[in-house]
This record gives structure tokens, sequence and C-alpha cells, in this order.
């Protein structure tokens, strides 16, 4: 398993891994945002939160496509069926990669391109401790999405019709916890743990599904 | 050791693959899976390895060899598919110490393979420099890293000229010799002296 790390991690931020394009496409829906509102800094502030988590959720769903069809054409996704290491720990990593090659630079990089909305220092922390929270389980509801849509020649956009509604209750969650943390007297915490809770969930079943999903592709 | 095979059913989506096959391969033998196109000699290589479910029938290990007792005969075998199962991006070298480390069961070095197939000194070369037969010999190299008695192999020639054939069937042999059992589908001989056959027509 920690072989499957190291080179998924390795191939993820060399040329064609997409590390790098997903923060560029995170970037470019930001910095859209006040060209589409106008220059309206209280209207910008307000909805900040919630353009920082759309464009990540977007942003995290452009790699997702590749997650196991580059394995599946090759021929590595039969050597990892037959493998003796179980099925649902490889989705697991596999996965856990995705988020650090696409989640966490993009929260690491939220309250830099937050700024070009005007948002203020509590939103900017608040989104990027939502965005840590709560980007990995877009990438283990992804995970599965991307091994219904493996065998698929046009997998992707069908992975991100799947995937959108199942990440619904983490957008609802994080950008409520932004809103909150600028909001008096809304709390921050009850959900923001929400979020957390739900990426713990879905960190769980996640692989199980997508291990489940691979198999009956595989026949 | 010795693998068998009983009344083995395989159905893909709606139509019957493979019915009622048996066989059975002991230590030291090599099974030939001969037919045309589409008679089901790729089906049963990816039901032996377990990627097809069976719809009747099972396979079984008879007295399996030291440090093997008690695992699944998937876990024995090495499966040699049409793919090479390499990563384009990534070095030969890189290629083959990754599956070395995901398969376990380390046999032979990455250079000592890479010299067993004739390929030493190109470990630095990306896998998507290499030409079609290089990199069949590559993914043959995979077989020798890790150490799995049962090797199944899917057209394993493809590609390889007739210095590398050759090279090919001694490797072959040797394993033959250390006690390993081949089963492969070809429609070209392997050149293995002593081999079982069996032989698929086409469906009805």
């Amino acid at each position: 398993m920690i072989a499957l790390f190291k080179r998924d991690f390795k191939l993820a931020l060399r040329s064609g891994g997409g590390a790098a394009i997903a923060l560029l496409f995170y970037f470019a829906v930001v910095i859209s945002m006040p060209f589409a509102i106008g220059p309206d800094p209280i209207l910008l502030s307000t909805i900040g939160g919630a353009t920082l988590w759309i464009g990540a959720l977007l942003a995290s769903l452009l790699g997702l496509e590749r997650l196991f069809q580059s394995d599946a054409e090759d021929g590595s996704l039969d050597q990892m069926l037959i493998s003796t290491v179980p099925l649902g720990g490889q989705v697991f990593i596999k996965s856990l990669v995705h988020w650090l090659v696409t989640g966490l630079p993009l929260t690491i990089m939220a309250p830099v391109f937050g700024l070009f909305l005007g948002m203020s220092q509590d939103a900017l922390l608040a989104s990027m401790a939502t965005l840590a929270v709560g980007t990995p389980a877009i990438s283990f509801i992804g995970a599965v999405g991307a091994s219904i849509t493996v065998s698929l020649a046009r997998g992707g956009l069908l992975l991100s019709v799947l995937v959108l509604p199942m990440c619904i209750p983490v957008l609802i969650f994080g950008v409520g916890a932004v809103r909150a943390a600028v909001t008096e007297p809304d709390p921050f915490l009850p959900p923001f743990l929400l979020v957390a809770a739900i990426s713990l969930f879905f960190a769980v079943i996640g692989p199980f599904a997508s291990a489940l999903a691979l198999r009956q592709g595989a026949s | 050791m010795k693998l068998i095979a009983s009344n083995i059913a395989v159905i893909r989506g709606e139509d019957l693959i493979l019915q009622d096959v048996s066989f059975n391969v002991s230590a030291g033998e090599a099974l030939i899976i001969r037919g045309e196109n589409g008679s089901g000699k790729s089906t049963l290589l990816r039901a032996i390895a377990g990627l097809l479910p069976l719809e009747v029938g099972s396979f079984s290990i008879e007295d399996p060899t030291n440090g093997f007792g008690g695992t699944t005969h998937t876990d024995l075998c090495h499966y040699l598919g049409h793919e090479n199962a390499m990563k384009p991006a990534m070095s030969v070298g890189e290629n083959l110490v990754f599956w070395q480390e995901f398969a376990g069961q380390p046999h032979l070095d990455i250079d000592e393979a890479m010299d067993m197939v004739g390929l030493d000194g190109l470990q630095d070369v990306p896998f998507a420099h290499l030409s079609t037969g290089q990199r069949r010999r590559i993914s043959i190299a995979r077989l020798l890293i890790s150490y799995r008695p049962i090797w199944l192999l899917d057209e394993p020639t493809a590609g390889l000229d007739a210095a590398s054939e050759k090279q090919f069937s001694e490797l072959m042999k040797a394993h033959l010799e250390d006690d390993g059992i081949i089963l492969a589908a070809t429609h070209i001989p392997l050149g293995l002296d002593s081999t079982k056959e069996l032989v698929f027509g086409a469906i009805k």
C-alpha cells in the first residue's frame, strides 16, 4: 500500500498528472466571480465562502475521472484486483493521494484567492478550516463515482452528475459554517463538525462501495 | 503442487463463454490453451486469475508448495494480460520497483530481471519511450521480480521478435524446472518441450 501511495503521488505531480491544473482551474473559477457579479464589495464578501466552496468542488472533480481510468487502460487495474492487498485499502490510498494533490493545495490557496472576493479575515480562516475537513469527503465520494464510470469512454460527465448531488450536504454545512463564522450569533462549531463527520463517514464507506463497483466492472 | 479445474462455466453478460472445462496441471507442467479468436481463451485465464466470477465449477490447489499453504489459488498466480500494466510517465526501473513492492514475495532483483529479458541498462528510460516488443519484455520481467508459482500468460509473445521469443521460452523452461506451472493462451508455439493442450472450439 505504501508502494501504491508513493507511485500515485509521483504520477500526480508529473506532467499530465493534473495536480497543478486543478489549482489553476480553481483560480480561474474564483477570479471570474468578481467579473460576473460586479465590483460590489459587500455582495462579494457575502458570497465569498460559497464561491470558494463551489470552486473547490468543481476543481476536485477534474482529476477524479482519471483516478481509475488510467489504471484500467494500461492493465494495472487487473493487477490491483487480483492483488493480495485488500482492494478497499487500495481505493482508500488512491483517494487519499487525490486529496493530497487536489483538496489540500486548494485548501491552502483558498485564503489567497479569497482576497479577490474581499472576504474578512475571519471568513478566510473559516473557509480554510471547512475546506480542510470537507474536501476529503469529495475525494472519497468521487472515488465511488470514478469506479462506477471506469469502463465508460466519456465517464467524466456522468461522474460529475453522480458525484455532485452526493456532495451537496458537504456544501451546505461547509458554506453554512463559513457564514456562521462572520454572522453573530450563529455558532461556527456545529456545522463545522458536521462537515468533519461527513468526511469521516465517507472515508469509511467510500472505499468499500468503490471496491464493490470495481469488481462488478471487471466482470 | 497441482492446479485442478473442474467443470468450469463462465457467463459474460448473457453469453455462456465457457462450459464444462476441466483440466489439471501439475508442478513443472505447461498447459497451452488453443482455439480460434473469441473461443474463450482469455476468458478462461481471467477466470483463473479471479477477475471473472465462475457460474459453476471450481478451482483447487492440491498440496501447495511450502509457504503457500492456506492461500487461495489466485494468490499463487501471476497474470500477464494483453496490456502491460506499466505507467508511461515513469521510468522502467520505477515501474518494476513499484510492482515488486506491490506484489510482494520478491524474487530476482530489478537489474537481474532486466538482464534476463535482455534490456539491462534501460532502467532510467521512461516506459513511454520503449518499442512495443521492449514494453512486452519489461512486462515479462514483472513475472520474475516477484515469485508466484503459477503463470497465467495471455498471448505472451505478442510483439516479440524471434530472438526475444527464444529468450522467453528459456525463461519459461527455467520456471517449469523450478516446479512452476504455466498456463498460456497462444497461437504460436512457445518452444516448450512437453506441454498439455486444451483446445477450444468456436462458440455456437
